[in-house]
């Protein structure tokens, strides 16, 4: 996990368990929600909106740096947990960033209480079955082959590729069978989606969304962002081509240009 | 002495009688570098049909060869064993044996959907076969995990939590309600229950999981070691004795078991031929593949921790063992076998597999005995060999060796646990118990 040295921790508590949270920039706090694999590291589009926002990124419990907590069983409760967190921090209502798992858990937290944000960014999230193709199966497969099929072109993805390239060390091993336990733990089954969220979304008046997609994307079929679309109130879908499931690394300067403009 | 054997039941053809089908399915296997996931289209229901009626056969006609347990397993969606489901070949076995001990090890509770119906197909079996059931329980390998579909981060939980479920279930008067953190039941009243009271013995095997040891001891479980190599399989023997003095009692040979592949035939050549193929028969790689190997959260965080830090791990991060596979010329294909027979002289010099003639195999179990004292052993047979190799190996093991072998246990004092009680010889709080096995006869191997 790269760290940027101006970005900085926190320990939380919230109820009985440990929350690390990242603070980084300056400005308006803009919740981040990582992804199944964790948190990825500092990246130019972090940099970027941290110019004018200061990025607030909680690592979820189970992930590595701090002990599961046992009553977190699925997505829902993981959801309701980091909007603890926020209510108790007096951030609401906050924008929130959601990647892939993220923007599942900020979709569930949207449909629970759609007070709680601000503005709504999803990037190709999880959390509702694609009408069409599967969400691609993390449990299945080793966690570096699953990262290099998220993004369309891995050799011309220079920033993901040198995250991830030249082999991993133990600790990244360990980080990443963290994170797969933790998403296995809370997202087995039904695979990365909850059959009742595009319900429970339709029935809410959620905070304005956009919603970002690339047209290649391998994980999370493009289908699912339609229903997103058709779920959700307020909603603006961004398709990006030439892109796979990681729009922030591989089309990273039309991300940043669009986020902001979004955000504001 | 309690004296067993056992087979995964593979699906094979004889490599001498059908060499073409046998090299076929060899060839798929090493191109998928694992037995799991083979597609299943390589299945031939009425190759299937024979060999299960063969396995059986041979089962049944061991009893009179003088074994005292037929052990059984169970895997799923693979070619490496055809018993899917060991409750039904160990239905027939209850009714058409007469004395041998039914060893299942083991059911593998957490992939198994429903751990009622489980007690109740065990104690079904226990009825019919008048009480000889000696039921075992197993996480199941990670690959089941897929193959069933079971959360593999809860593995350990439901392992646990359906254990104690189903030993509730035997010997709780229903009809109660059980709400657990995994299992929940409205009504639990079992009207079928065990012949064997409290509840038949349990012993389990295991694959060098110290977590597994461990909780044997508290349980007083024998542990079955299934062919571990012998130095870490006296490590765990010493876990395992450590947590039994915890708990209060000095653990015996009627706390251990431990699986050996041998393979036997009146010709040392024959025998090391066949024993060869019996190991590796296909690859080695039998659930070889990382990503099915370890789905995530099967292993505790301390397990992936090792892991993460053994030279294998070099090959974990982002590919499978193997890389590639699916189109490889026949010289590549023979590079692969030839790498995976490679192994054999290692396993026999280091006694994971012994193959030979008598004279030559009981001098090599001695070892063995001698090493890890346990007092159940159970005698493995497998790979692609005709039914006629495997009956009289057999045959051999129950004239020439196993009286060899019950002559060694009475000398080595080797109680087994229908001798003497697991967890039943008491040490006084703050005694250090002696150790069960001998690991000074590693230093000196047969030549």
């Amino acid at each position: 996990m790269a760290l940027k040295q101006s970005v900085r921790e926190e320990t939380h508590k919230v109820g009985a368990d440990q929350l690390i949270v990242l603070k980084g920039g300056s400005g308006k706090a803009v919740l981040i929600l990582h992804e199944e694999l964790g948190y990825p590291g500092w990246m130019k589009w972090n940099e970027a909106l941290s110019e004018r926002r200061t990025l607030v990124t909680p690592l979820y419990p189970g992930y590595g740096r701090t002990p599961r907590a046992d009553w977190i069983m699925n997505i829902r409760d993981l959801g309701n947990f980091i909007a603890r967190f926020v209510r108790e921090q007096n951030l609401a209502p906050i924008d929130v960033i959601g990647f892939s798992l993220g923007g599942w858990v900020a979709a569930e937290m949207a449909a629970n209480d759609p007070a709680i944000f601000s503005k709504i960014v999803l990037i190709a999230p999880t959390g509702i079955r694609p009408p069409e193709g599967e969400i691609k199966d993390l449990f299945t497969v080793p966690a570096l082959i699953y990262l290099r099929e998220s993004v369309l072109k891995y050799e011309s993805s220079k920033e993901f590729s040198a995250l991830y390239d030249g082999g991993l060390s133990p600790e990244q091993y360990e980080a990443f069978e963290d994170a797969r336990a933790e998403t296995a733990r809370l997202a087995w089954q039904p695979y990365m989606f909850n059959p009742s969220l595009p319900h429970l979304l339709d029935g809410t008046a959620n905070a304005p969304t956009l919603l970002v997609w690339g047209r290649d994307d391998q994980v999370v079929p493009l289908s699912a962002c339609q229903v997103y679309q058709k779920s959700m109130k307020n909603v603006r879908a961004l398709v990006l081509d030439g892109c796979g499931h990681r729009p922030e690394v591989e089309k990273s300067e039309q991300f940043i240009k669009e986020v902001q403009n979004f955000l504001g | 002495m309690h004296i067993m054997w056992f087979t995964e039941r593979q699906y094979h053809y004889d490599p001498e009688t059908e060499p073409e089908r046998s090299a076929k399915l060899e060839n798929q296997i090493l191109r998928n570098r694992s037995f799991f996931g083979l597609p299943n289209e390589n299945f031939d229901a009425q190759q299937g049909s024979m060999l299960l009626n063969e396995y059986l056969d041979e089962k049944i006609y061991s009893e009179d060869l003088g074994f005292d347990g037929l052990m059984l397993n169970e895997h799923h969606g693979t070619p490496f064993c055809l018993g899917a489901v060991m409750d039904v070949e160990a239905a027939v076995l209850a009714k058409a044996t007469k004395k041998a001990k039914i060893v299942l090890l083991g059911n593998p509770v957490p992939t198994v959907a429903n751990a009622l119906r489980l007690a109740e197909e065990l104690a079904m079996i226990d009825l019919i076969s008048k009480g000889r059931l000696v039921p075992g329980w197993v996480r199941g390998a990670g690959s089941e995990q897929l193959a069933n579909n079971a959360n593999p981060a809860y593995n350990r939980e439901y392992f646990e939590e359906g254990v104690d479920f189903i030993l509730k279930a035997w010997t709780k008067p229903g009809p109660f309600r059980y709400e657990g953190k995994h299992f929940h039941f409205r009504f639990v009243n079992p009207w079928v229950l065990p012949l064997q009271k409290p509840h038949p013995p349990i012993w389990i095997p295991g694959l060098i999981s110290p977590d597994t040891a461990v909780w044997c001891a508290k349980k007083r479980f024998p542990y079955i070691a299934l062919a571990t190599r012998l130095e870490p399989t006296v490590e765990m023997w010493n876990m395992y004795t450590e947590a039994a003095a915890r708990e209060g009692y000095q653990a015996g040979p009627e706390n251990f078991g431990y699986l050996q592949p041998v393979f036997v035939s009146d010709n040392q050549q024959r025998a090391e031929e066949l024993g060869k193929r019996f190991l590796y028969g296909g690859a080695f790689a039998h659930f070889a593949r990382p990503e099915w190997m370890f789905p995530p959260g099967y292993n505790s965080k301390e397990a992936t921790r090792r892991l993460a830090r053994l030279p294998l791990a070099e090959n974990l991060p982002g590919k499978p063992i193997h890389e590639g596979g699916g189109n490889e010329t026949d010289e590549e294909l023979k590079e692969l076998r030839d790498g995976v027979y490679a192994r054999y002289d290692e396993s026999r010099r280091n006694l994971q597999m012994i193959a030979g003639t008598p004279d030559y195999v009981i001098p090599r179990l001695r070892k063995v005995l001698e090493v890890l004292r346990p007092g159940i052993f159970s005698f493995w047979l497998d790979g692609p060999v005709g039914y006629k190799d495997r009956v009289k190996c057999l045959e051999m093991l129950g004239r020439d060796v196993i009286p060899a072998m019950r002559e060694m246990g009475k000398e080595l004092g080797l109680v087994d646990p229908f001798q003497r009680a697991p967890g039943s010889v008491p040490l006084a709080s703050g005694r250090k118990p002696e150790s069960v096995a001998h690991p000074d006869g590693l230093a000196s191997m047969p030549a």
